[in-house]
């Protein structure tokens, strides 16, 4: 089990209390769709995702970030019961969905810069360490139900 | 590939570097050792200290590195052929590494650039970031 320090429980719940969940999970999807464009495949049913104007002005990117990020808040609330907190997800990824794993680690290196990119100083290396470690434990959950 | 808007928006992202070099590129090796600890092992002989002398000299080099190939973005290969032949026949520094530094140089740029750093040069940056990991790979074997 992975094993989490006080002070990193207290950076990631604090920096947590300060996410807007919409903004940020709509920015990262959208970054991920824009930075990495081979992540289209899974969203072709989410219309026009042309350029970078589209994406970020795309609802439906907006709703599904939006909808990703709040599924993350889960592992913050359980952060010593990721790998259950994500079971199911990572069957629905795996059975129905037919995900790359790795998209998981892509999206979770994007969450890293968008958080950076907010909070500026305020996203220390300490904090940067404990959120890349949960990102990471998120990744590794998600992918573990994969067969 | 780089494209020409690519291109224009690196250049664009390095003038707000011009200054910084030391800062940036300590702040980004800081970083990389305190969330990949793993990366220490390459520099044993190094005061990894907050601000050690080591530590600033490096990341000036590095920053400094990546500001001559942003100069040749035509022509990777031959602007970074020294440090390419460093890394390939010397250092020996296993190439998974690059993507580390590559991600922690982004959260340097995000943190000092904020809302600068827009998607789009997001996504020119980690292109660049990328193609300059490739090259210096690329005598690997």
């Amino acid at each position: 089990m992975v094993h989490w320090t006080a002070e990193e429980k207290q950076l990631i719940a604090s920096l947590w209390a300060k996410v807007n969940v919409e903004e940020c999970g709509a920015e990262a999807l959208a970054r991920l769709l824009i930075v990495y464009p081979w992540t289209q495949r899974f969203f072709a049913s989410f219309g026009n995702l042309s350029s970078p104007t589209a994406i970020l002005g795309n609802p439906k990117v907006r709703a599904h970030g939006k909808k990703v990020l709040t599924s993350f808040g889960e592992a913050v609330k359980n952060l010593d019961n990721i790998k259950l907190t994500y079971a199911k997800l990572s069957e629905l990824h795996c059975e129905k969905l037919h995900v790359d794993p790795e998209n998981f680690r892509l999206l979770g290196d994007i969450l890293i810069i968008v958080l950076a990119s907010h909070f500026g100083r305020d996203f220390t290396p300490a904090c940067q360490f404990a959120w890349q470690k949960l990102v990471g434990v998120v990744a590794h959950a998600l992918a573990r139900k994969y067969h | 590939m780089l494209t020409a808007e690519d291109k224009k928006l690196i250049q664009q992202v390095w003038e707000k570097v011009a200054g910084h070099q030391e800062d940036f590129g300590a702040e980004a090796l800081e970083r990389m050792f305190i969330t990949y600890p793993q990366t220490k092992t390459y520099f044993p002989h190094f005061d990894l200290h907050h601000g050690s002398d080591q530590i600033r000299g490096h990341g000036k080099k590095v920053v400094n590195a990546l500001g001559d190939a942003i100069k040749s973005l035509d022509n990777l290969s031959q602007a970074l052929s020294e440090l390419s032949n460093l890394h390939a026949y010397n250092l020996r520094v296993d190439p998974v590494n690059f993507k580390l530094l590559s991600q922690c140089l982004q959260v340097v740029l995000a943190v000092h650039l904020g809302k600068d750093y827009t998607p789009e040069v997001h996504s020119a940056f980690d292109k660049f970031l990328s193609a300059v990991a490739a090259t210096l790979a690329e005598k690997y074997r």
